[in-house]
């Protein structure tokens, strides 16, 4: 590699050809501030826009500054980036976007996670120099998202998400000038787009233009109404993140304070998602044989690869964009769906309540969630087998609001039967995991062998798109896993156009999988905590007694004692479902 | 069967004449033409501007270069019967006061313009008897794409679109980066309020475009040309359209060009009309079929451009003197202008001035030549105060600045520019801060938005132009504004904020006390801005007949009847009013 010699603030460095000047200053301790820029190191994504010019340095011989993230470092380069000049050029932009920036921070969800806030503290901001007009635009609450653009400072880390990474194209820039801002096409609601609700957007906003809805209130409510049983499932992303909003280091797990936090919070039944999951592995992994065998027999009328089904952003990427491809997926629920399922039927019953009686609350990592809770298919005369969902920020919240001293809590036991699960129901958090806890079950079932080592290390990691061969003692199953949205069109296109062979493929909308998800802890695109909640998952799933969804003692019971066999009349009515074709949604052509 | 003298009778179609046009005088000529059966001989050509706006609709007669104002329809039979028939001048339309003696077509020249009016842009055989399509037939001839580029560097030939980059460097770095495609790009995306250079050669003398851009195909290796145009432009539009059409026909656009093997063709692409697609990475995004935004140079569009592809952007100017420069060689047209800015620039005048419109002058021509012997000078006898040149993002000269020869360097150096060509005249009666707001007005319309600095930034400095124009401002205002200024335009993205600041900061070099005079005198010097005028009632005249107490629709005005009035100054909203309403001229203004 090239090496060439610059000097930053008078210091001699040696980088690489083609390094930024950012990274260059990094490389020797100088941090230059940055707002709109982001990099997902792991993931292959950098945004630099160069629109907020907070990071704008000086270089010799340039007319105007440069901004620092997006410049070659260039051989013998003298940059300066603590002279008057610079300092005040960063500080009155910074002045600038706040004067277009409500300042409501005592009262904004954001407040204390906010990236301009906190550059604002940095850059010790102290006056309001140029007051004026704000732009405002119409606030837009669909099912999952709140959209307050009055707070949006243009950073278009949103865009680079929904269509970069995500390939979504729910956003984009409208308008021009003062008044621009990103929208959905024809400044239409977010919910008459093509969003999926996969939250990468809220995920990676710097301030609170996007937010999820908050349902916090409305759980507030039902656990103080006493007519109420009030059931709440916790999906596994979520004990590998929580405790950061606690102070936590990341990958920290917090299982069982986390359930002693809801306990003390008045929830009468704290139950896992990971017992759903392992319920999920039971159907989706019984329909990728019942295809695989009959593939294998000859049958042409059989459709492979299976793709998973779990996550409702995906579900929602395919209804819009791929409908020709809707009988490929699995058509089993997601883990949240089935448990909120049977929670409203088997456990009602089991407990003698009435359904209308039953609130089953979740906790995910996920924003999307919020919104396939409130799909048709998943719903009793109106009544939805899922009343609430919160993400994981805020459960954090609810407890903080109650006073609880998470650090203080002891760790606590899920309650029983739908509180159990095997290792292999916690790594559906991760990309990958999924499909590792299908093949632990799918490989005994298949070959009626025991399996000896139940750790696939070929499917685990943070690679975009992964591939690996799974030996079925003497049968090859193809297998492939993406994660975010981008990368799942790109697996959808080959297999569309015949290019690709899979048997399996699993997909996550969001990069990490559900550690990653857009209802998690911030990030503030920080990869390392996506790694550190990763390894988390799975020493959670080392550590469990009962390693494959099939052994875990709670489901076969559940299959004797309430649905039969995988695939039965009844599971199909409560454990499966169906998908819908939801191209073109906007007539563009209204007079 | 009559014989006549073959004439052309060229119809200005700039936007001014146009305007002021109360009927279609190109049909209206032709109808009458064809009644005295003189259309065979005299052919009515639709030209560009004549230089003479104030005066419009002109005409002239070639080749006897007599030119008539304000014509309407009527005039038609006088100048059929007099003109054509018996060679007599119409006398009484001939426009000569200030004109006559101001040595206007002496200190003009044309190349970028010089078939603009004189051959009709329609067909395409006038262009080439006037020499057209021979440079580049000696190009593919003569001349290999290496030579081509070292003709148009050594001719000086700097772009004339506002940057003042060297075309030849800018060809070269194209030639050479290495791809399977590259594109020549004409930018005719014309934005700066009051300019039409590029419209003019467009609909005047298309031809001349459409082979520099064949020219430049060859010298940097590209085989698509696009034009990059504003929709709002119709008539440039189908001139285009015609133009590719016959040189296609001709077998001077496609395969196999005059024989020699080189393939070359121009497509069009329209734009919306925003100014910031002027700039050459906002143009290719926007031909992209992307939002009009800009994004960082480097990588600079002759290494990566449209579709990733290097491309080579110039605009219509530059292009036009491409055949003109090959004609003639590169040591005629360095002959021309000054050190470092070669050949002749065309600025759109207008203004103060009496002959507003469009001129061509040699690089170098002073601002006095240009303003008073081109110009004829300051309207109404007024004192010259401030030229703006460049745009609304340019910079305001002054008095002193009038011997200065026009080219790239000294307007930079003065803190003005170049630009494309715009040039306001002001008169003592305009108001500098005002002026500066007007243009703020402008960039924060232009504004894409991008860029943190230039969306907001022009915002406040234009929400605080308006303050000191409104009487509310404070010297810590100045302040704001100078600091805001620098920085806005030391950060911004590209050129439209790196620029907008320049009417405020150069108003503010040369103009200082005025805007003191607003924030701390609460007055405004030219007596433009509303808001520091006071009406006031004369105790002698008034009679106390409370006939502007009635009028006025804000209840300013109090008093008696039979008493003198007063007028509450806090609550006065300066519509004149009472002034209008008053019959004992009781009412004056400050």
């Amino acid at each position: 590699m090239e090496m060439i010699n610059i000097k930053i603030d008078n210091k001699n460095v040696q980088v690489p050809k083609g390094t930024s000047i950012l990274d260059a200053a990094k490389s020797i301790g100088i941090k230059i501030p940055t707002l709109c820029y982001m990099n997902l190191h792991d993931l292959n994504t950098e945004h630099k826009p160069t629109g907020c010019r907070i990071c704008v340095v000086e270089v010799a011989g340039r007319k105007n500054l440069v901004p620092a993230c997006a410049t070659e470092c260039t051989s013998g380069m003298e940059i300066k980036n603590q002279t008057m000049r610079v300092l005040n050029a960063r500080k009155t932009v910074m002045e600038l976007i706040l004067s277009d920036h409500p300042a409501e921070c005592l009262i904004c969800p954001k407040n204390g996670t906010c990236d301009l806030q906190s550059m604002a503290q940095e850059m010790g901001i102290r006056h309001y120099h140029y007051k004026g007009e704000q732009s405002t635009y119409i606030k837009d609450r669909s099912i999952a998202i709140k959209r307050d653009m009055d707070k949006c400072i243009g950073c278009k880390r949103c865009l680079t998400m929904c269509n970069d990474v995500q390939t979504v194209g729910a956003l984009s820039s409208i308008n021009r000038g003062f008044m621009s801002v990103v929208a959905p096409a024809f400044q239409m609601d977010l919910s008459e787009s093509v969003c999926t609700y996969c939250g990468q957007c809220v995920a990676v906003c710097p301030t609170a233009a996007l937010t999820e809805i908050d349902h916090t209130s409305n759980v507030i409510r039902m656990l103080a109404d006493p007519t109420k049983t009030v059931v709440v499932q916790t999906a596994p992303a979520v004990r590998a993140a929580l405790g950061e909003e606690f102070g936590y280091e990341a990958g920290t797990l917090v299982t069982g304070k986390m359930v002693a936090a809801l306990k003390d919070l008045g929830f009468d039944y704290v139950f896992d998602t990971d017992f759903a999951a392992d319920l999920t592995i039971m159907e989706e992994g019984t329909e990728l044989l019942d295809r695989l065998s009959r593939h294998l027999k000859g049958d042409e009328t059989v459709k492979l690869p299976i793709l998973t089904s779990c996550c409702p952003a995906w579900v929602s990427f395919f209804e819009h964009h791929f409908p020709d491809m809707k009988d490929i997926p699995s058509t089993a629920r997601s883990p949240q769906q089935m448990f909120g399922s049977i929670a409203k039927t088997y456990y009602a019953e089991k407990i003698g309540i009435k359904r209308e009686d039953m609130i089953v609350v979740s906790i995910m990592p996920c924003l999307a969630k919020k919104y396939e809770r409130d799909r048709d298919e998943f719903k009793t005369d109106g009544n939805p087998d899922v009343d609430y969902v919160l993400s994981t920020r805020e459960l954090a919240k609810l407890i903080k609001q109650a006073s609880i001293n998470f650090e203080e809590l002891p760790n606590m036991d899920f309650d029983k039967p739908m509180g159990e699960s095997s290792g292999a129901g916690v790594i559906f958090g991760t990309t990958g995991g999924v499909i590792e806890a299908a093949v632990r079950t799918a490989y005994e079932i298949f070959t009626g062998q025991s399996l000896h080592k139940v750790d696939f290390e070929q499917l685990r990691g943070m690679d975009w798109v992964r591939e690996a061969i799974v030996d079925f003692n003497g049968t090859p199953i193809k297998i492939g896993i993406a994660h975010g949205l981008g990368n799942a069109r790109k697996l959808l296109n080959e297999i569309r156009e015949g290019k690709s062979q899979y048997d399996a493929i699993e997909i996550m909308a969001c990069p990490g999988g559900c550690i990653g998800g857009g209802g998690q802890p911030l990030h503030h695109g920080d990869t390392n905590i996506l790694k550190a909640r990763q390894k988390a998952l799975y020493s959670e799933d080392k550590n469990k007694t009962i390693r494959k969804s099939h052994e875990n003692p709670y489901i076969i019971n559940l299959y004797k004692e309430f649905l039969g066999k995988p695939m039965s009349r009844k599971a199909h009515e409560l454990l499966h479902t169906q998908y819908f074709d939801k191209s073109n949604p906007v007539d563009i052509v209204k007079d | 069967m009559n014989t006549h003298k073959k004439r052309n009778i060229l119809i200005c179609q700039g936007s001014t004449c146009h305007q002021v046009a109360k009927e279609n005088l190109i049909d209206a000529f032709k109808s009458k033409l064809k009644e005295y059966q003189l259309d065979e001989d005299v052919k009515v050509v639709q030209s560009v501007c004549f230089n003479k706006c104030t005066v419009g609709p002109n005409i002239i007669i070639h080749p006897d270069n007599v030119e008539y104002s304000t014509v309407t329809s009527d005039d038609i039979d006088e100048i059929i019967m007099l003109h054509l028939l018996n060679d007599k001048i119409v006398e009484r339309l001939v426009y000569n006061q200030v004109y006559e003696n101001s040595g206007s077509d002496k200190k003009q020249y044309r190349i970028a313009l010089r078939n603009c009016g004189f051959i009709d842009p329609e067909v395409i055989v006038d262009y080439i008897e006037k020499n057209g399509y021979a440079a580049l037939g000696k190009c593919l001839t003569e001349y290999t794409p290496q030579q081509v580029i070292d003709e148009i560097k050594a001719s000086g030939l700097r772009g004339r679109g506002g940057g003042g980059f060297s075309t030849g460097l800018k060809w070269e770095i194209t030639s050479k980066s290495e791809a399977d495609q590259k594109y020549v790009v004409c930018n005719a995306d014309e934005g700066d309020p009051g300019a039409f250079m590029d419209r003019s050669v467009l609909e005047g003398d298309p031809h001349s475009v459409i082979e520099a851009m064949a020219i430049c195909g060859y010298a940097i290796g590209a085989t698509k040309g696009i034009v990059y145009i504003r929709a709002e432009y119709p008539l440039a539009i189908k001139r285009l359209q015609i133009a590719l059409k016959q040189a296609k026909e001709y077998g001077l656009l496609g395969r196999d060009i005059l024989g020699t093997g080189f393939e070359f063709d121009i497509s069009i692409k329209y734009g919306a009309g925003a100014f910031v697609c002027g700039e050459e990475t906002a143009l290719i995004h926007s031909m992209e079929g992307l939002r009009g935004e800009p994004t960082l140079k480097p990588p600079f569009p002759s290494v990566s451009g449209y579709l990733g592809k290097p491309t080579n952007v110039n605009n219509v100017e530059t292009f036009a003197n491409i055949p003109a420069i090959i004609n003639r060689g590169s040591k005629w047209f360095a002959s021309i202008g000054t050190e470092k800015s070669k050949g002749t620039k065309v600025f759109a005048l207008a203004g103060k001035v009496n002959n507003v419109g469009l001129v061509e002058v040699p690089m170098g021509t002073t601002l006095r030549e240009v303003i008073y012997d081109i110009g004829g000078g300051i309207k109404d006898g007024k004192k010259f105060k401030a030229v703006q040149t460049g745009g609304p993002s340019g910079g305001c000269l002054t008095e002193k600045h009038l011997d200065l020869p026009i080219d790239f360097d000294t307007l930079m150096a003065a803190g003005s520019m170049m630009g494309s060509g715009g040039m306001i005249i002001m008169d003592e009666d305009d108001c500098m801060v005002s002026m500066a707001r007007f243009y703020l007005e402008f960039t924060v319309e232009e504004s894409c938005g991008k860029c943190a600095p230039c969306r907001i930034g022009n915002k406040r400095l234009h929400e605080m132009l308006i303050k000191i124009c409104d009487d509310k401002g404070s010297e810590e205002d100045l302040m704001l504004l100078k600091n805001l200024s620098t920085v806005v335009k030391d950060t911004s993205l590209c050129g439209l904020g790196q620029t907008s600041p320049n009417p405020i900061l150069s108003t503010m070099e040369n103009f200082y006390d005025e805007y003191l005079a607003h924030v701390k005198d609460h007055k405004c010097p030219a007596g433009q801005c509303k808001s520091f005028q006071r009406y006031y009632i004369s105790e002698q005249n008034c009679i106390g007949c409370m006939v502007c107490a009635r009028n006025c629709p804000v209840n300013a005005i109090s008093g008696e009847k039979k008493e003198v009035h007063i007028i509450n100054q806090e609550t006065c909203i300066k519509c004149g009013v009472c002034m209008e309403k008053c019959k004992f001229d009781a009412i004056y203004l400050n």
